[in-house]
This record gives C-alpha cells, structure tokens and sequence, in this order.
C-alpha cells in the first residue's frame, strides 16, 4: 500500500473468481465449503499460483453456526489442505471482505505472508435458509428481536424513512439506483436478473418495509468467491497481472439499529474512505469506477454521500437522470450488483473482483474504458461497518 | 400462548425487566457527564465513566424514524402485519427501539409525540410499546 511503503513487497491482487450461477443457484448442489474450494481453486489458477503457496487465509461467512463455522478459518484451512502462518476471520457483515484485503496486504507488506487467500460461499437460495426474522434476543438484541423489524430491510428502512424527512429524498431517486444498476446487469451474462426495469416497475413491485420495495432490494441467491494476493515482485515473477492495494480504511458504529448515531448518515464510510484515499495519495476525482454495496437501494445513496461524491442530502440529485447507468458520467456497481447480479448473504467479496476485472480490462460488453483507479467500498450488518479499497493498475 | 421472540434476561438487564413488569421505563444516567442512555450499559457509551446509574423515564418522547412492516419479521408477527417498528427519541434524550401501536399505520410520521403503554407478556417481562400522544 502507499504511505511510503513502496517496493519489491507491496501487495497485489492477482487472481480472483466467482461461482456460475443459474437463477441464482449453483448449478450443481453444493455446500458452503465445496463453493469455496471450487472458487479458491479458480482464483489460484487464474493467479497461476499452486494451492501449496498459499500461507495466508482470510474468511467470513455464516455457514456451519453453531459448528464449523465458529472458527471458519481453521475450518476453512483444514478443508483446503493448508497450514497458514496468517490467519484473519474479520466479520464485520458484508464488508468483511474489504477489510481482509486490507489486512492481507499489511500482512503480506509486513513479511507475515507472502501468498494471501480469501475466500466467501453461501448456498442460502438452494437451501431456502433465508427469512426476515430477527436474531436471538440475548445481549443486545433484546432490545431490537422484540419489536418486529424485519432483517435486514427494517433497519435500511428506518435509514431511508429518516433521510426523506431531513433531506426529502423520494423514492423515484431511490429507484433510480435500481434501474441503472439492473442495466449493467443486462451487459453481464453472469448476473442473475437482466430484464431491464423503469422507475414505475420498482414503485410498483410490493411494499417490503416502507419506504423500500422489493425492487429496492438486493436478491437472495448463492455465490462464493474467491481472491488471491501476493507482492508485486512474485507476481511480476509468474507473469501476472498485478492490481495494486493502494489505501485501505475501516471502521464501524452500531449493529442493533436503535444504537445508530445518525440514520441518515454513514459514518463507517465516512472514516474508511477518508483513510483509504490518505493512504493511497489520490481523491475523488482519481476514480474510474466505483463499486459499492447495494444491499439496498438507500445504502448506496448514504455511501455516495458519506463518500464524499456529493454532499449530504444531495445523494437523490446525484443519482437522477440515470447519472450510474452504463454509458452515463459515474460508472458504479458495473456487474449488477447485489440488486440485479447476486447477493448471497455477505456481498463484498463481489465488489472486490468486480473492480479487478474492469481494472484488467476484462468485461467486456460493460466494460468501462481506460479504468486504471477503483473505489470498492463495502457496508455491513445493518449500515454497522464500513471498509474500503483503493485499487490501482499501477 | 405467545411465540414472538422474547429478552433472553441478563444480570445485565434483568432490572430493566423486572422495572418493564411494573411498568416502569428504566434508563441508564451517567453522573459524571449528565447524560442517559439506552439500552442500559456497565459504562457510559457517552464518556465511558462506571458512574451510571438506573432512573425512571418519563415514557415520552418523540418519533425519531420508523417503518412499516408489510412483510412479518418471520411467522410469529405475521398476523401483526401490518405494524410500526419506530426508534423513539425519549425526553431524556436516549434513544430505543419500539413498536408504535393504537393508530392506523399510515398515519404514523417522523416528529409525533409518543408515550409509553405496557404490553404485558408474562410474569417476567412487559413490553414497552409506544402509542401517540393524546390518543
């Protein structure tokens, strides 16, 4: 990463893959594990780095609870056959990701490792193990599981209701969001809902938790994921591609949704970027393309604002006239994103390779041109944490 | 018989419900910097003092945000649905998580005046539920 810590050591992203998916499922039935041994082993080849290389290994999911997945690294490395000298199973929600690139490339940068694998899997669709019920109400909890508040949409809700009262944000902008992130999806033949949709279609898909629609809404599906970090020398040995970590930040403020600071700001993502864009030297205006979690139409509208691409309040101007779709003058969330591509669960590690291939120059029909700089910023639990990635072809 | 997920009580908390069963609104106050919190802490998530001390709300407030549940958070609030989920700010200035009941949902908005009124579950806990004020 920046911050003078240039040479022979600094951290790259060199190899990354995600699962086939049809209407949303895998194609073949599998366990969260298998997903992310198929996805580790596509990641690695991609990388043309050998499974026996790897001594780092990141993860997060909520597979195998109670049980394996309690200490998911330790599951994960005994699945693949490895023994990592750096571990870090950071789950933070769907931002986690984020922070393990992050992580990773200190790690690496430091000499803790030199070969950095993260991987994510879920088969939440094939299972149906998905409802809107609450989580156990012990701890903090009990003051949140009693009331009702459907999860994780409630608490999105709860943000948007109070962003239209203070700054009279509409749904119409909300929904603005929905059209132009399902017109990537129809450019990418790996996304899972490619029918493009109007404004009307999104008001008038049903009511979830008012003010969001279903439209409003990510997907529910399977996915896994996998990306492969290693230093910029080794990748110039083998001949791969190298996409630089330049800035990593995270932070977070609350997970039950009464314990928010402000519901109509992020301010997780207000520190990560801030750090992120420190750290890498550059600002803003430096983006070629932009990825950000979209669990939700208003949670790309708050990181936009938190971002710092337009002020606060003004996120439902900034995203009207289809400012996000193809073709248009602010390139985001360019495989679909979690609202039209897939979401299984913990979304993050989705952005992630999203960003690497456009920064490769491998997308093809939605590809943006002469992207050199990503903005990949990821949010998880309910608007609870932020972290993001500054990504570089040089 | 009631099947909507109910506290799990703590040593931390079983205060707040043993007071929610009489039909008190327990809150946390920190002597040292004067202000409350919610839900009730060992340390004051404001300057962090162990100065804090349990007082009894008033059990008014106002509507910070809120939403309407169309869909049930899972089977046991379907027949509920529709409801309000709302964070409530009370007077004191803490802020928590409750349902407003007693008024149709469209009518509810953000900035409404609200006072507690107890649902009573069982022996060991009464949930506090919020109605608009003068209603």
């Amino acid at each position: 990463m920046a911050n003078g810590k240039h040479g022979s050591r600094e951290a790259v992203i060199v190899g990354v893959a995600d699962t086939p998916l049809r209407d949303g499922m895998v194609l073949t039935p599998m366990s969260p594990l298998q997903v992310q041994a198929r996805a580790a082993h596509d990641a690695l080849k991609d990388a043309g780095i050998k499974m026996s290389e790897v001594d780092g290994l990141l993860t997060a999911g909520m597979w195998g609870l109670p049980g394996a997945g309690m200490l998911p690294t330790v599951t994960m490395g005994e699945y693949l056959g490895i023994t990592p000298r750096f571990m870090d199973g950071t789950n933070i929600g769907g931002s986690a990701f984020e922070s393990h690139v992050g992580h990773a490339a200190t790690a690496i940068e430091a000499g803790k490792c030199d070969v950095a694998l993260i991987t994510y899997g879920s088969v939440q669709r094939s299972e149906r193990s998905r409802n809107l019920a609450g989580r156990p109400a012990a701890l903090t909890m009990q003051f949140e599981a009693p009331w009702g508040l459907p999860t994780p949409v409630g608490g999105y809700a709860i943000a948007a209701m109070r962003h239209m009262h203070e700054f009279g944000t509409t749904s119409e902008q909300l929904a603005e969001i929905a059209v132009a992130t399902r017109k990537w999806a129809a450019l990418n033949p790996a996304a899972t809902n490619r029918d493009i949709i109007s404004i009307d279609d999104v008001l008038a898909s049903p009511m979830i938790s008012d003010p969001l629609h279903l439209l409003d809404s990510c997907l529910v599906t399977d996915g896994g994921g996998a990306i492969v970090m290693t230093t910029a020398e080794h990748a110039k040995a083998i001949g791969a591609t190298p996409i630089y970590v330049r800035g990593h930040g995270e932070s977070q403020t609350h997970w039950t949704v009464g314990a928010m600071p402000d519901a109509a700001r992020l301010i997780p993502a207000e520190i990560s970027s801030r750090n992120a864009l420190v750290m890498a030297g550059v600002g803003l205006d430096a983006m070629d393309v932009v990825e950000v979690y979209d669990s939700f139409t208003i949670t790309v509208l708050l990181t936009l604002e938190a971002l710092g691409f337009c002020k606060r309040g003004e996120g439902g101007q900034f995203v009207s006239n289809q400012r996000t779709a193809p073709g248009g003058p602010f390139p985001m969330n360019t495989n679909g994103g979690g609202l039209s591509y897939c979401h299984p669960g913990m979304y993050g590690i989705f952005l992630l390779i999203e960003a690497v291939r456009q920064l490769r120059g491998e997308c093809g029909e939605r590809q943006v041109a002469n992207a050199k700089t990503a903005l990949v910023h990821g949010t998880g639990g309910t608007l609870s944490s932020g972290s993001t990635c500054i990504l570089s072809t040089h | 018989m009631y099947e909507k997920p109910l506290p799990i009580i703590d040593p931390d908390t079983a205060p707040y419900w043993k007071a929610s069963t009489e039909h008190r609104l327990l809150i946390k106050l920190c002597t040292e910097c004067g202000k409350h919190h919610f839900y009730p802490r060992e340390l004051c998530p404001h300057c962090h003092s162990d100065a804090v001390d349990w007082v009894e709300a008033k059990g008014t407030g106002c509507i910070y945000s809120f939403t309407i549940a169309r869909r049930p958070a899972g089977p046991s609030f379907k027949p509920d649905a529709p409801y309000v989920v709302a964070i409530v700010d009370l007077d004191e200035g803490a802020r928590m998580m409750t349902n407003i009941i007693g008024s149709p949902v469209d009518s509810i908005r953000i900035g409404q005046r609200v006072s507690v009124s107890y649902e009573d579950v069982n022996e060991e806990v009464s949930l506090p539920k919020f109605v608009l004020s003068g209603s």
